[in-house]
């Protein structure tokens, strides 16, 4: 009887961690299925002219999205300039100066504005700049893309700032400087590498996001000159060539998805070799 | 060279007690300003945004009050807007992602935590991850010209086995809630398992070595001792994922199949909030459609927002219990 009762026992002990083990093996298998997939699919379809030449009319084969790489980079750039002061002077604040009440609602909030769905950004840029100036711009989809930004450079600024150890910064207040003088000559040189990789992977992040670029940056099957015209960007171009019903917009569409998952992912890659050098970091 | 002059003067003999101005000068107030001006302005932001989306929807709210939430008709050429379909698309579409991904997500995160060596879980999960940033839109490129065909294949199946339920009736199309609900499971695992594995790391060693002594096997002092323990955490993480689930947008608009209608059928296409919002922004003609789907938009703010909050909330009280 007892016997009986220990076999069951280490029968469904056996049988529960091979489960477990078969979810791990899927949840990996679907990493190296989506990446071997878009590698061969998309890597084999990429040319030079998807790097340097416009779209073509439709229904004519050829082309590429030289428009949409410039408008993508054009779009990341106003994104920096909109969250990582923002981003970063928060962090700054909550890691140095914090510690009241206003802090722990300024942490929560970046929280709460984290998991605001990117689609309501969208909307919220299309009010603020759309909306009055009754045109799609670059301007709108770079804001929309820099208000994403903002949650993860506050939070990744505070947690490097706080790993600098508390006796660097006591050795320089020691020697004589003020607060702000430690903090800007000694803690934020010392967490720079840090802050800048989390800068990386925000951006990395937001480089892929489309849904809030639909209506503020709109799309273009043109250069878009200046700030103030809608413009391409690669993820809005796999969307718009995906749906489509041409075969050769399909072959583009796996193109973009290739060259922006190899740059999302090789960010990704090198900030955690990164990361996981550095002695800063508790992970 | 007026302006050196005046620079010297100001600068004179110190008087006892500085101006707010010259502290500023020196550098610590000035730190403070600008960076409790940053870290205000997000607070800002966040209440701008909820005041765009409550007064430019507030044409539709007027217009059809609470009935906007039980009305089955989206109709843009006669003007009524009824957002049903869309709520009922974005839930069952969610639940199917959890019902699929959390026994997977948490199974996952029980053996990179518990069983797998550290190294060869630390890789892994490092691999897992990468998932989580993989873009939507990729995602939803996958799900068009790779899920779907898989899933016709696997139809006949699917029926076999489900097809006596109503769920599981009627023409499939290839684009469908079903499809939505998978894509959905993929993309939100990596968040269960990265979350979930955390804090059963974070349970002290001694919960299960005291099992163990006792003579549970593995599988029981997991299950029975460290699964409980960490509980919280892991609904917490299940309740980010469905706040990711509840918001995505690109993945799912191009598999749901955008069709506004109920069905009982998972096999049937349905419409989703963000989906609709995708697809019927640009192209929204009068200030009521508009401001129809900007309601959607706070509609989908109020969910995620709650879900979010829940979900910290239990996250920090596993920590607090650890600490």
């Amino acid at each position: 009887m007892t016997s009986l009762h220990l076999f069951r026992r280490k029968a469904v002990n056996a049988v529960m961690l091979t489960v477990t083990g078969l979810c791990t093996l899927f949840a990996t298998g679907t990493l190296v299925f989506i990446l071997g997939y878009l590698f061969i699919h998309g890597g084999t379809s990429l040319s030079w002219d998807f790097f340097t030449k416009l779209p073509t009319p439709v229904g004519e084969t050829g082309g590429g999205m030289a428009n949409a790489i410039v408008g993508s980079a054009k779009l990341l750039l106003i994104a920096m300039l909109v969250g990582v002061p923002i981003g970063f002077l928060g962090g700054v604040y909550l890691a140095e100066f914090g510690g009241t009440t206003f802090s722990f609602i300024v942490r929560y909030t970046t929280d709460l504005l984290n998991g605001v769905p990117s689609i309501v950004i969208g909307i919220f840029a299309y009010t603020l700049i759309v909306l009055p100036q009754k045109h799609f711009s670059t301007m709108a989809g770079g804001l929309a893309l820099g208000l994403m930004m903002i949650p993860i450079a506050v939070r990744s600024a505070e947690v490097f700032l706080r790993a600098v150890p508390v006796s660097l910064r006591e050795g320089a207040v020691a020697l004589g400087a003020s607060k702000s003088k430690a903090i800007l000559t000694v803690v934020i040189p010392a967490a720079k590498g840090g802050i800048i990789t989390g800068i990386m992977l925000d951006l990395a992040r937001v480089a892929g996001e489309t849904a809030p670029l639909l209506f503020t940056s709109f799309s273009n099957r043109f250069w878009s000159p200046g700030w103030e015209q809608p413009t391409a960007a690669l993820p809005v171009m796999i969307f718009t060539y995906a749906i489509a019903p041409y075969e050769d917009w399909h072959r583009q569409a796996w193109s973009a998805g290739f060259v922006l998952l190899t740059l999302v992912l090789a960010v990704n890659v090198i900030a955690h070799l990164i990361l996981s050098k550095s002695k800063h970091v508790a992970r | 060279m007026a302006a050196s002059s005046t620079t010297i003067t100001s600068a004179g003999p110190s008087r006892p007690a500085r101006s707010f101005f010259q502290r500023l000068r020196g550098g610590d107030e000035a730190a403070y300003l600008i960076t409790f001006a940053a870290a205000a302005s997000i607070l800002l932001v966040t209440a701008l945004l909820v005041f765009e989306l409550y007064t430019n929807s507030a044409l539709s709210r007027a217009k059809f009050g609470w009935s906007f939430f039980v009305t089955q008709t989206w109709d843009p050429v006669a003007g009524q807007y009824g957002a049903l379909p869309f709520i009922y698309g974005t839930l069952v579409t969610s639940a199917l992602a959890l019902l699929i991904g959390v026994p997977l997500g948490v199974g996952a995160a029980i053996f990179l935590a518990e069983l797998a060596p550290r190294a060869i879980s630390d890789g892994l999960t490092f691999l897992i991850e990468l998932l989580a940033a993989v873009p939507s839109v990729i995602y939803g490129l996958l799900g068009v010209f790779v899920l779907i065909p898989i899933l016709r294949t696997l139809e006949p199946a699917i029926r076999a086995v489900l097809g006596w339920t109503p769920l599981f009736r009627g023409a499939f199309y290839g684009v469908s809630l079903f499809s939505a609900g998978v894509v959905l499971a993929v993309m939100i695992i990596p968040f269960i398992i990265s979350i979930s594995r955390e804090v059963i790391l974070a349970v002290p060693g001694d919960q299960r070595e005291a099992a163990l002594a006792l003579g549970a096997t593995r599988w029981e002092s997991t299950w029975d001792v460290v699964v409980p323990y960490a509980r919280k955490g892991i609904a917490g993480s299940i309740f980010l994922a469905l706040a990711r689930a509840l918001g995505e947008t690109m993945a799912v608009t191009m598999v749901i199949g955008n069709d506004p209608k109920i069905k009982a059928s998972l096999l049937a296409p349905g419409y989703s909030i963000a989906a609709v919002i995708a697809n019927e922004f640009t192209e929204a003609t009068g200030q009521l459609y508009t401001s129809a789907l900007i309601e959607l938009g706070l509609v989908l703010f109020a969910l995620t927002i709650v879900i979010n909050a829940v979900a910290r909330l239990l996250v920090a009280g596993t920590g607090d219990r650890n600490a």
